[in-house]
């Protein structure tokens, strides 16, 4: 496998017999081995399943049979969807030893159209971050600069794919963990609409934000991964009814400039806070859109400032209900009790012992924000925000923007350790990515730009979000933007 | 949002205790402290929500438009129980082991 080879070109090349799986894996289990110790991307590698699997599509393959879109494409999945491969660990002290019983769905559908599973990627603890520094697994580091964070928390993946390790990786996205380290890492990253992925087998830090995506290299593969892992899961019954069509469809057309398409610039993502390569990165991306033939307007988003708030109260409010199930009871960490201590104990211990200091931070904050005498004031105010939020970014679509851009982060990413002492100063690295979330829109970071910082080129990636369920338009205009630069 | 954030919740050793309880953890005394100051200051950044017009806002819980469709309520696969008692921690037969849950000494945990 060539460093810069695509999973479109991978795939092609073994379905045609051009290539062999075999040997594209074993390439790939090569340069994980040489390179993956320097930035910690990978935590678990399936050296001999991964070799043995692409045996069976190399038969596949010299029998005459298809085996699939991603024929001996090696993939790596986020430590926080379930494989039968290996462990799930989560990056937690608590799940540091759970093997799953099952695949997510995303993970079946994945094989079923040909991949190799070939390793498991960092993250932070039960995604909670915007580094992939808090992990039992140590910090991730940055391809382009080792002393520097990839984003987080799908972190590992980003980190992965960017450093070549693997053409596609999966992530998710519950605030912008897809998105912001795919800019972090200058890879693509596409969060799909809630619901367009089904969540089984991803183990929940906020169910109503929760969203399996690709990284990926290029806009083409984010689609072509996009387009295999979409589609109806009776398992999830929050799984939107609808097929993948639209976007396997989509795949044809990404060379086409889409006709007469409005560009919507929120005034919000002209934020002071945005670093001189940000700023400018996100002007040369309207301009570009302007020379392509697109429409640029300014909109507003005028509850985008609200974001941030609304978002932790609802995040971490899920999250204490979500991590409840880990209790040292049915699976995970369990403590060693002292005499006389029972069942109570054996909870508080457990889960005191399992769950890192930043991971309890982030359930007492929900807790807290459900308890009686505060809920109203704090976890139903952020709901009510929540709608307005949603609210205006339904308005700027419906005033005829396709597609609005803005910056997946405020700026490169950011020296390891630089913001581990200060969560909010963590927390607002989020701010263009978790309105998203709330409202339930596709969105996706194309690397589009480099901020030099000390001698080293930082990727920027510019945001684009869509209306629900306009990933066709979505990936048009990423893969317009990705031609023409900003 | 306004600038100059509202001033942060005074939160007590003993409010932190018992959300503590509520969330079944057990904080030593330096991440009481710890949660005294960054736990108030995000809830005294969080704090600027309300002051929001939020006057005939319903809340929204969820982004989807609609329930997704019920499946018909039959049996359907599920995992061997072999395979369950597997994954946990202590088993005594065919039964998951656990401590005694009865006669619990009063601190014993916040169950």
């Amino acid at each position: 496998m060539s460093v810069l080879q695509t999973a479109l070109q991978i795939a092609h090349a073994v379905r045609t017999g051009a290539q062999s799986a075999s040997g594209t894996v074993q390439q790939a289990l090569a340069r994980i081995d040489a390179e993956n110790p320097a930035i910690n991307a990978l935590t678990q590698v399936f050296h001999a399943e991964a070799l043995a699997r692409a045996e069976r599509i190399d038969a596949q393959v010299a029998l005459g049979q298809d085996p699939g879109p991603l024929a001996g494409v090696p993939v790596a999945i986020k430590d926080n969807i379930c494989t039968t491969l290996g462990m799930t660990t989560c990056a937690s002290r608590m799940l540091a030893e759970y093997r799953s019983p099952f695949d997510a769905t995303a993970v079946e559908k994945l094989l079923a159209a040909g991949a190799v599973i070939i390793a498991k990627a960092n993250l932070d603890e039960f995604a909670m971050g915007s580094s992939t520094e808090n992990s039992i697994h140590g910090p991730t580091r940055n391809p382009h600069d080792h002393t520097r964070v990839p984003g987080g928390s799908s972190g590992g993946s980003a980190a992965a794919v960017a450093a070549g390790l693997v053409p596609v990786a999966l992530g998710s996205d519950t605030g912008g963990s897809i998105r912001q380290p795919a800019s972090h890492c200058g890879v693509v990253g596409l969060k799909p609409t809630y619901g367009r992925v089904s969540r089984y087998g991803l183990v929940a830090y906020a169910s109503s934000l929760d969203q399996i995506g690709p990284l990926t290299r290029t806009v083409a593969d984010a689609g072509l991964v996009a387009s295999v892992i979409a589609g109806h899961d009776r398992r999830d019954s929050t799984c939107a009814p609808t097929t993948a069509d639209d976007i396997t469809a989509t795949l044809s057309t990404l060379d086409n400039v889409p006709k007469g398409l409005v560009v919507g610039v929120p005034r919000q993502a002209r934020g002071q806070g945005n670093s001189p390569g940000v700023a400018q990165a996100l002007a040369r991306t309207a301009e570009a859109f302007v020379t392509a033939g697109a429409r640029v307007v300014e909109i507003d988003l005028p509850h985008a400032g609200a974001a941030i708030a609304a978002y932790y109260l609802i995040a971490t409010a899920e999250a204490s209900s979500n991590l409840a199930r880990l209790d040292g009871i049915r699976y995970g960490h369990r403590a060693t009790l002292a005499p006389g201590e029972g069942l109570g104990a054996l909870y508080c211990k457990s889960r005191s012992e399992g769950f890192s200091p930043e991971v309890q931070r982030r359930i007492m904050l929900g807790t807290y924000a459900l308890s009686s005498g505060y809920y109203d004031a704090y976890y139903g105010t952020a709901l009510k925000v929540r709608r307005l939020i949603k609210q205006d970014y339904d308005q700027a679509f419906a005033n005829g923007a396709h597609v609005v851009v803005m910056p997946a982060a405020p700026g490169p990413a950011f020296e390891i350790g630089s913001k581990t002492a200060d969560p909010l100063a963590m927390y607002l690295e989020d701010i263009y990515t978790v309105g998203v979330n709330l409202a339930g829109l596709p969105a996706i970071s194309v690397p589009v730009a480099t901020e030099t910082i000390r001698g080293k080129a930082l990727p920027i990636g510019m945001q684009l979000i869509a209306p629900p369920l306009g990933e066709g338009i979505l990936l048009r205009a990423a893969a317009l933007l990705e031609r023409t630069g900003a | 949002m306004p600038d100059h954030p509202p001033p942060a919740p005074e939160l007590t050793a003993a409010d932190i205790r018992h959300i503590a309880r509520l969330a079944c953890l057990s904080p030593t005394d330096a991440q009481i402290a710890d949660y005294q100051t960054n736990l108030a200051a995000v809830l005294g950044y969080v704090g600027h929500l309300r002051t929001l017009d939020l006057a005939g806002v319903a809340p929204l819980a969820t982004p989807l438009p609609t329930t997704g469709p019920m499946d018909p309520d039959e049996p359907g696969q599920m995992l061997p129980p072999a395979t369950l008692l597997k994954m946990a921690p202590a088993t005594d037969g065919p039964f998951i082991a656990v401590p005694k849950v009865l006669g619990e000494s009063e601190g014993g945990g916040g169950a």
